[in-house]
């Protein structure tokens, strides 16, 4: 069976053009970037073309760069140095749809190192509250840290703007960018960012991989105390070959970044309009301009989410869900309750993540397994009668 | 993804007995929409208390459909009687098993089933008895004992895997654990 893969933002395809490159580096090349021989400098040459790539893509300085092992280590390594750059300070500020990567630090902050987190709220488009954001900006404000995107919705938080306004304060700025480095333009000058996150697996790399751009002259702690590796900011032989595979990921995403914002729109268009139309008491969570080129998340009334995705998957069809069922919590996700996106679609949202290589026949292939498959589970459902929800 | 059984995938892919039965002359209604799993069993019941003919509707996750699906098959042809003595287990082994974390849609298999049996027979069910402990998903402290005491669990969340209480906003954990041990210091 063909498997028609729309879990992008889940993880992605590692492309060949990247294996490609990495390949050399798992076999002959395997020398150390830091030994004194030519047979380590070629590989310590090959990473600074890899720091280079990641640079360009968000406009940073290579020397700006500094390579984690993912995203999760980027988001934990920022907040860290931000709150020993500030030992003063107790305070932290993000958003209640963070992604678990950096929310259970927070809570772990809060419980065992005496940190008080404020929440800001989104309201029901998945938009942050930007007026809350500048009333609880305090002196005692050790660190805001932001999506740029909102990995279940696509949903954009308008990092420019915020980060001015954090910056006037004098509070240190990060965003976790995992979800919209290579998808969106990211230029960490213009938006005046002092850290930013991104992955690997989300743009085509391997796992295993992911970056933190830290700006030029933030005094920056390291989280893995080691070696002199990553100037002495993070410990740890180089995981050479997937340093380089990102590296080309980086090259391509940018070269791609156009296709993203035209082709794999209009696909996601496309699908999204198919199934409106096609399904009735369909709705899309998440604002509709301010959002990731990539993503749908669509609930459908009456209908649980689990259910749909493993009739999907019979269909050779990956896609993932808000539910709670998928994850073994009860609760759906915990976005889409901070959207306040009512229960009856809650349970049963959809969340479809396409790259540039899904074509419009794949789309083809979703809607005509969709449609039957709502149909036959709100056939099912004690919720659902006469075409509607009771 | 859950290691669903083969007969799981089978009843979730191929479910039997769905839709509204007619003639139906019980009908139990367990779970809610909030809950995110809901079951409504129709029974019809003849003259000897027989089990003639059972169908549900569900709204849940691929192990809620199976359990219900299951359910209506065990249960046709058997008496009220010894289907007021089904449990839990009973749909879970029929299936071969549930992953612990998806307990909870047998217990809602077995709910379902007991109040079809009240509705047929014209028994009200009374309010839970006991006390609210789990105020999320509403289950008692009677509930919690008795699942504690009937499958030797020691941990809330193998009590959040059964009955779901504990697995919204976690407020009654602690109360949970309370119980669980005053269940087992009782011996």
């Amino acid at each position: 069976m063909k498997i028609v893969y729309t879990d992008n933002n889940a993880t992605t395809k590692t492309a060949d053009e990247v294996i490609q490159e990495m390949l050399p580096y798992f076999g002959e090349l395997y020398g150390n970037p830091s030994s004194m021989h030519t047979f380590g400098d070629k590989v310590a040459k090959k990473l600074i073309q890899a720091r280079q790539r990641v640079a360009d893509l968000i406009n940073a300085d290579p020397e700006e760069i500094i390579f984690t092992s993912c995203g999760t280590e980027s988001d934990n390594a920022a907040i860290y140095s931000a709150i020993n750059a500030f030992p003063d300070k107790k305070h932290i500020i993000t958003s209640n749809v963070e992604h678990p990567g950096i929310n259970k630090f927070y809570e772990y902050l809060q419980k065992n190192r005496g940190y008080e987190v404020t929440y800001v709220p989104v309201d029901e488009k998945g938009l942050l509250d930007l007026d809350i954001l500048d009333k609880n900006m305090s002196d005692n404000t050790a660190v805001v840290s932001l999506m740029w995107a909102n990995n279940e919705t696509g949903v954009l938080f308008p990092i420019e703007k915020i980060a001015k306004k954090v910056n006037e304060k004098g509070i240190v700025f990060h965003t976790d960018a995992v979800q919209a480095a290579g998808k969106i333009p990211i230029d960490v000058k213009k938006a005046g960012v002092d850290m930013l996150s991104l992955s690997g697996h989300k743009i085509h790399a391997p796992k295993g991989v992911a970056a933190l751009y830290v700006k030029k002259g933030f005094k920056f702690s390291p989280l893995l105390i080691g070696g002199h590796q990553e100037q002495g900011r993070r410990g740890g032989t180089e995981n050479t070959a997937s340093i380089i595979g990102l590296g080309k990921a980086c090259e391509l995403a940018r070269e791609n970044l156009s296709v993203m914002n035209t082709n794999v729109r209009e696909l996601r268009d496309y699908l999204q309009t198919r199934l409106l139309e096609k399904i009735e008491s369909s709705s899309v969570n998440g604002d509709l301009d301010q959002r990731l080129p990539n993503t749908l998340s669509i609930g459908f009334d009456a209908v649980e989410g689990e259910s749909i995705l493993l009739m999907l998957d019979r269909d050779g069809i990956c896609a993932s869900s808000g539910s709670a069922c998928t994850s073994g919590s009860l609760e759906p996700s915990h976005v889409l309750m901070a959207m306040k996106v009512p229960f009856k679609s809650a349970h049963g949202s959809i969340r479809f993540s396409l790259s540039h290589y899904n074509t419009k026949a794949e789309m083809d292939i979703i809607v005509a397994s969709l449609v039957p498959v709502i149909q036959q589970l709100r056939d099912m459902s004690p919720f659902w009668k006469n075409g509607k929800m009771v | 993804m859950w290691d669903y059984t083969d007969k799981v995938k089978d009843h979730f892919l191929k479910p039997r007995n769905v839709g509204e039965l007619e003639g139906a002359n019980g009908v139990g209604e367990a779970g809610s929409l909030n809950c995110g799993d809901a079951l409504k069993l129709f029974l019809k019941v003849n003259e000897n208390e027989r089990i003639v003919d059972a169908s549900f509707m569900t709204f849940g996750c691929a192990s809620a459909v199976a359990s219900s699906s299951a359910l209506t098959e065990i249960v046709k042809g058997m008496t009220l009687d010894a289907a007021a003595k089904l449990t839990n287990d009973d749909i879970s082994d029929y299936l071969d098993g549930l992953p612990k974390e998806k307990m909870h849609c047998s217990v809602m298999g077995q709910a379902a089933l007991k109040k079809a049996i009240a509705d047929y027979r014209g028994v009200q069910i009374m309010a839970k008895p006991g006390e609210i402990v789990c105020e999320c998903f509403e289950v008692t402290d009677l509930e919690i004992i008795d699942v504690v005491k009937a499958n030797g669990i020691k941990t809330t969340e193998i009590v959040t895997d059964y009955l779901k209480a504990g697995g919204g906003c976690g407020q009654c954990l602690e109360r949970i654990e309370e119980i669980i041990e005053s269940v087992h210091s009782k011996g």
